[in-house]
């Protein structure tokens, strides 16, 4: 089979050269292990308007001024109305809202009883630093309503020192430990860093070094020499994922509950997107140089819009759009699923889905733009 | 057989509005070395690339080894050794990781004797672990007319391959050339240096991306009409600045001690060295023009037509 036997000579020889270029392995490997460290500590925000689920059992005035309080923090918003608790769950595991709100069914009951009440808040401690604003708000909120609600007749009903009793319960990451939050991210943006970068510069550096001519007149099809350039980063690849969960294991303890299996199918995946994106860009660029560049206005929004450095949910609608397109975004929802919430192939198969369609999208375009003549 | 190897009619390439390569036709028979000369920039490079499957052309057509030079590329290129004017091989990898690479490329069978036989012909057998880059110019030249006659090809075309390369190495090249083409390989051979178009069967000029002249170093001499003079004697070689810009006088250049006139009209030339043949030192002689004082008229007259054009 003359592809494989060709594919196999373009494969060893990206290897060999692989193998003699000591600073880019370095780079390869080192730069994870920097990176891991140094955003070990990390930043920090506040965004509002988190998507939050209401399950709310009771239904009187008063919840229900309590529930609009809650909105008019601004930290909520209230998209979905769910009615059981199961239903609230999915949405949490599924990362469609950040917190659930309960409510529970004698809640008005409790309160006219001059008995303490409680309103369960559940949120999605992936990214802490999503919700940190939120919880604080709301126990205020709370309170207020209470205390404005309770007024006139009520007023005696408002007497115990704490009429309303919030039961805050993160789930996922309970202690809110940032760094559970950066390492998988980091893990998609070093991925991004390197096997965009790596690429892109392989095939410019061919044409620079005047080889590509000399490639070109001999018979390898297109795919030959993309699929060539692009193995042995895969593995490399794959080794760098292994380096960066060791030492976040290591460093951080941060927890795996997720399936492995899965975890390394998505990453797979989505390392071969990025190799892609940079083979595109080799084809456009005429010198390493302008590759290098090209990759770094990739690598710019794939680091601040992805939800690796603020949070995704506290960014403007066009700047979500922005991180939508990038695979790095979906790549790292999937591993925050997969590393801290032990989501299922269906829960996730939503982001594996855009990141196969960007596979095909990139890989078309790439394969479209590669030329067998030096036209 | 020995049909033609190469036979393109009205190749054109244009980049813009520039015509690099405008209607070339060339034909090259089986086993031949054919020498293509021509300034820098005239188009040589490009229309090699055409031939090879490299650059598709913008008008003509014509095939290689009897395929089609545009539809039919892949089955040029397995038959095809092309030798590019800057080194293509991979610095980065040892000159045997070079030549295994090659050979996998063009899936020949064994290749680990293929190469070990290619090392041996080189004399690199001792060197084959050693990095490709630190090889020196005429060594790496050696090397990559090895790469391309790794896969055994019927035609060979080579893209200035001893550009900056020392005489001894630039020989020793050119038995090589000679020896595949008693093997029946043809060549299409790209250079500057005159001693090396005495060495091909016959040449193919191109200025201006017009073919000007083919066919062996005598017929092209014999078909030029230019005529020459030689003079020697006590300051001859000094009077090359005085005659060349003289009407009728194409070129007129010191070889050592000795002038060396020509231009293509004889009454005009003999008109234009008058006043110097009155000095009794110098002695002036009929003689037979050399190639490079035809490549230099053809380059003139091209270059007029260009500017006409």
């Amino acid at each position: 089979m003359g592809f494989l036997l060709r594919l196999w000579a373009m494969i060893g020889k990206e290897a060999l050269q692989l193998r003699r270029d000591r600073l880019t392995f370095a780079m390869m490997f080192g730069l994870p292990i920097m990176q891991l460290v140094l955003f070990g500590f990390a930043i920090n925000s506040d965004p509002k308007g988190l998507p939050t689920a209401v399950l709310q059992s009771d239904n009187s005035k008063l919840t229900r001024a309590l529930v609009a309080a809650v909105g008019n923090t601004g930290y909520f918003s209230s998209t979905q109305a769910v009615s059981t608790e199961a239903e609230a769950d999915e949405l949490l595991q599924r990362g469609a809202v950040q917190f659930i709100i309960t409510i529970p069914g004698d809640f008005t009951r409790k309160l006219i009883r001059h008995e303490t009440a409680q309103v369960a808040i559940e949120a999605d401690g992936t990214d802490p630093a999503t919700v940190g604003g939120a919880l604080a708000a709301i126990g205020q909120a709370a309170s207020q309503t209470l205390a404005r609600e309770l007024s006139g007749p009520l007023a005696s009903y408002g007497t115990p020192a704490a009429p309303v009793d919030i039961v805050l319960h993160r789930r996922y990451n309970p202690e809110g430990i940032t760094r559970f939050n950066i390492v998988p991210g980091l893990l998609g943006v070093i991925l991004t860093m390197t096997m965009v970068m790596m690429t892109a510069l392989a095939v410019t550096r061919e044409r620079e070094r005047g080889t590509m001519e000399n490639l070109l007149a001999m018979p390898v099809r297109p795919i030959e020499v993309m699929a060539g350039k692009i193995a042995p980063y895969v593995l490399i690849g794959g080794v760098q994922v292994a380096v960066v969960l060791v030492a976040a294991k290591i460093l951080f303890a941060v927890p795996f509950v997720g399936s492995f299996a899965l975890f390394g199918a998505a990453t797979l995946l989505f390392i071969t997107v990025s190799l892609a994106i940079g083979f595109t860009f080799s084809t456009i660029a005429q010198n390493q140089l302008q590759a290098m560049q090209m990759s770094f206005f990739f690598l710019m929004p794939s680091i601040l819009l992805s939800g690796f450095a603020f949070p995704f949910r506290g960014m403007p609608a066009w700047a979500q759009a922005i991180g939508e397109g990038l695979p790095v975004t979906h790549f790292l929802r999937i591993v925050r699923g997969l590393m801290l919430k032990g989501a299922s192939l269906e829960q996730i198969s939503g982001e594996i889905a855009v990141l196969a369609f960007m596979l095909i999208l990139v890989s078309a375009l790439a394969i479209s733009r590669y030329r067998v003549t030096l036209d | 057989m020995s049909g033609p190897v190469i036979d393109v009619k009205g190749l054109v390439k244009r980049y813009g509005q520039r015509t690099v390569v405008d209607h070339v036709d060339l034909t090259i028979m089986q086993g031949r070395v054919c020498g293509f000369l021509g300034p820098n920039g005239s188009g040589k490079t490009t229309t090699l690339r055409m031939m090879c499957g490299l650059l598709t052309p913008d008008g003509g057509s014509g095939t290689c080894l009897g395929h089609d030079i545009i539809a039919e590329r892949d089955a040029i290129k397995r038959q095809t050794g092309y030798m590019t004017q800057k080194f293509g091989l991979y610095e980065d990898l040892t000159i045997r990781e070079n030549l295994e690479f090659v050979a996998r490329v063009y899936r020949l069978d064994h290749v680990r004797s293929r190469v070990d036989a290619a090392l041996e012909r080189l004399g690199l057998a001792t060197r084959q672990h050693q990095l490709t880059g630190a090889l020196s110019g005429g060594w790496k030249q050696r090397l990559a007319l090895a790469a391309c006659v790794l896969h055994e090809p019927k035609l060979l075309l080579l893209d200035e391959p001893t550009a900056g390369v020392d005489p001894k190495a630039r020989r020793a090249f050119w038995d090589e050339i000679h020896a595949l083409a008693g093997q029946g390989i043809t060549v299409l051979v790209s250079t500057h240096y005159m001693d090396e178009a005495e060495r091909c069967h016959e040449i193919a000029y191109i200025a201006y991306g017009k073919l000007m002249a083919r066919g062996t170093a005598d017929e092209i001499i014999d078909g030029s009409g230019l005529k020459a003079f030689v003079a020697s004697g006590p300051g001859a070689d000094r009077l090359a600045p005085l005659l060349r810009d003289a009407v009728g006088v194409t070129a007129a250049a010191a070889f050592g001690l000795d002038l060396h006139v020509c231009g293509p009209d004889e009454a005009a030339l003999e008109k234009a060295i008058a006043p110097f043949r009155a000095d009794p030192a110098l002695a002036w002689e009929r003689t037979r023009p050399t190639l490079e004082d035809i490549f230099i008229h053809l380059m003139g007259e091209a270059r007029d037509n260009a500017e006409a054009a």
